[in-house]
């Protein structure tokens, strides 16, 4: 089975809303201080993969970024947890190209990769959150798509899988035919895990294959022929927050009953 | 004319959500001069159909084999046909899982563009312009979708209903679409219920967070909500850990929720959590630090280790009842 894992790099999500600025003018968040990590999303995606090799003992996974020249670090990254091969496809001329742009350019890498099985990519960035590099993705390649999978199994007949998805109710499983794309959401057994550190050293010297848009047939001019961001800024909300007071945690508590105790009796 | 289509889910009746999304569509076909048609996928009961009538100007209802439940293959499939028999500029979906599956695969089969989790909708200048959070809600961005037709999911129940305006649109069009056939098969479907409203739809909901410390604390809090007739909720780093189930989740990646209350115990507030909690009317916290980020979107709050405060709490809200 192969697995190609997409990856996307992405500004640290956990920086603190206090910290975080736009530049309205670019029409992007200033990274300032923070890292630029791998999307949470694609780390499960590359740890459910993972899992799924080594229960099957065999297998080869194939990370694959679409991005800048440092985006480099998603794969090296992915190379230390033991990835067999890495593709970064170049963009350096645009930071945020629209979805199905990013979708084309996958599908041809994936295409010129060969014999994928499986692609997996995160359900959504931590950055822009546009949650249709999946679906599209599925539909450049014309295979289908599953959401919100937590993970597969094989199935009962050659050439499927079983795959369990979360939905809003609970989950599904899911036969399905390979190839095909799943979308990969966190659950408890795809927390990801933590490269060793020779591993990490070793990652330096694996190969990391480079491709540029045209060696895909790309048109990086049509980066925005879907959607483009037309505005971005940061919400003005500031709710003041009534501290519940008191002498004792008795009387707090009290206090707290009563104004909480208030608003169900007026439902 | 060009026509605004609402897509709606027969299973799921005339919930919140089918209502914020005609509402939503009811508006954008009045401000752009065209027609609203409502498609409705799989067997609709009388409450959606009428529902959908009272709103729109023509109603499809699509049933038939592969359309009794929801396969993505097959409801792509139908929802492809019937967007593009009607002459859609504008497709709108609700913001459950299954539409947020297909949303964008279904602008691909369209030829159009998508954006999802739109808190707004609008035209403007030909194009539509669509409202969501971004950066796990640290920055809201307003999106150009492209190409036409817009396919839109949208934050659904936080979306006000259309004015009961009484339109009446004529009779229902019931229509069986061939579908190609699929390999993609729903073996097992399963509902981790707990009892009572949906979480989307609950009034009031006791949420807790990492904070707890492991899954013993939850039927703590379950007695505080049953007292207080609330439903469960949890943060990310509650559901990761495994203490309470996935579908507890709520935030940008989970549940959006709507209550009357919010009460988070031992949650930090991070952007991504409030992106799902941000359409409530109150939010309350208890939370030992006084600078945890979720007091700044709440109403009020107590400064106080958790520990201290559930039992009795519990005690004195089953009392004074
Ligand atoms: C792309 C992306 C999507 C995400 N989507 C979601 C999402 O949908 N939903 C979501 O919730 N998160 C989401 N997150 C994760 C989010 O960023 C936070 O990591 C998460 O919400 C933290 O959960 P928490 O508040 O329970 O834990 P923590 O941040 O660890 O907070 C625990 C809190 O408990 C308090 N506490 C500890 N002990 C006690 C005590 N004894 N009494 C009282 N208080 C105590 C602490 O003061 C602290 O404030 C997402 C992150 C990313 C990157």
């Amino acid at each position: 089975m192969k697995i190609a894992v997409c990856l996307k790099q992405i500004l640290d999500p956990e920086v603190p809303a206090r910290d975080f600025k736009v530049d309205a003018a670019k029409r992007e968040a200033e990274q300032g201080g923070a890292n630029l990590v791998t999307n949470i999303f694609c780390e499960n995606a590359l740890e459910t993969a993972l899992q799924i090799r080594d229960a099957a003992g065999s297998g080869e996974i194939v990370a694959l970024s679409v991005g800048p020249a440092g985006a480099e670090d998603v794969l090296r990254k992915a190379l230390a947890l033991r990835a067999d091969q890495a593709v970064l496809v170049v963009n350096d001329a645009d930071t945020n190209p629209d979805p199905l742009f990013v979708a084309k350019t996958l599908a041809a890498a994936i295409k010129k990769i060969g014999g994928v099985d499986v692609v997996m990519v995160g359900r959504e960035a931590g950055d822009w959150g546009a949650g249709q590099t999946g679906g599209l993705l599925a539909e450049e390649l014309a295979i289908p798509c599953i959401s919100f999978a937590e993970g597969f199994e094989p199935g009962a007949t050659p050439g499927t899988i079983k795959v369990k998805r979360q939905t809003d109710a609970g989950f599904e499983v899911i036969e399905a035919p390979t190839p095909l794309v799943l979308t990969i959401t966190n659950h408890d057994k795809n927390v990801p895990r933590i490269p060793k550190t020779r591993d990490v050293m070793q990652s330096y010297r694996k190969p990391l294959e480079k491709w540029t848009l045209s060696d895909l047939g790309v048109d990086g001019s049509t980066s925005h022929a879907y959607s483009q961001v037309a505005e971005l800024f940061i919400p003005k909300k500031e709710t003041k927050c009534e501290f519940i007071e008191g002498d004792t945690v008795e009387a707090k508590i009290d206090a707290l009953a009563k104004r909480i105790g208030d608003i169900l009796r007026a439902m | 004319m060009s026509e605004v289509v609402c897509t709606l889910w027969g299973r799921a009746g005339l919930d919140r959500a089918a209502q914020g999304v005609l509402g939503a569509g009811r508006r954008l076909a009045d401000s752009t001069g065209a027609a609203l048609r409502a498609i409705i996928v799989g067997t609709a009961d009388d409450a959606l159909a009428s529902g959908a009538q009272a709103v729109a100007d023509r109603v499809v209802v699509a049933t038939g084999p592969g359309l009794e439940d929801y396969n993505p293959e097959s409801y792509l499939a139908a929802l492809s046909d019937l967007c593009k028999a009607a002459s859609a500029t504008v497709v709108l979906l609700g913001n459950d899982t299954y539409a947020q599956e297909i949303a964008a695969r279904l602008a691909h089969r369209l030829g159009g563009s998508a954006a999802g989790d739109a808190v707004a909708v609008h035209a403007e200048g030909g194009k539509v312009r669509v409202t969501r959070g971004v950066y796990g809600g640290k920055a809201t961005a307003v999106i150009e979708l492209e190409k036409s037709p817009a396919v839109v999911w949208v934050r659904a129940r936080a979306i006000e209903p259309a004015d009961a305006a009484g339109r009446g649109a004529g009779e229902v069009e019931r229509v069986t679409p061939e579908l190609p056939a699929t390999g993609v098969k729903v073996l097992e479907r399963q509902e981790e219920s707990k009892g009572g409203a949906r979480l989307e739809d609950a009034q009031v909901i006791v949420s807790g967070g990492r904070g707890l410390g492991g899954p013993e604390p939850f039927t703590e809090l379950q007695k505080l909500a049953d007292v207080m007739h609330a439903q469960m909720a949890a943060s990310r780093a509650a559901c990761d850990a495994g203490w309470v189930p996935a579908s507890w989740q709520v935030g940008q990646t989970g549940k959006k929720v709507a209550p009357q209350l919010y009460l988070a115990i031992a949650i930090s507030g991070a952007s991504q959590h409030i992106m799902g909690i941000a359409d409530s009317k109150v939010i309350c916290a208890i939370n030992r630090d006084a600078d945890a980020p979720i007091f700044k979107h709440c109403t009020f709050g107590l400064v106080e280790d958790y520990q201290k405060v559930i039992g009795p709490l519990t005690e004195r809200l089953r009392s004074a009842k």
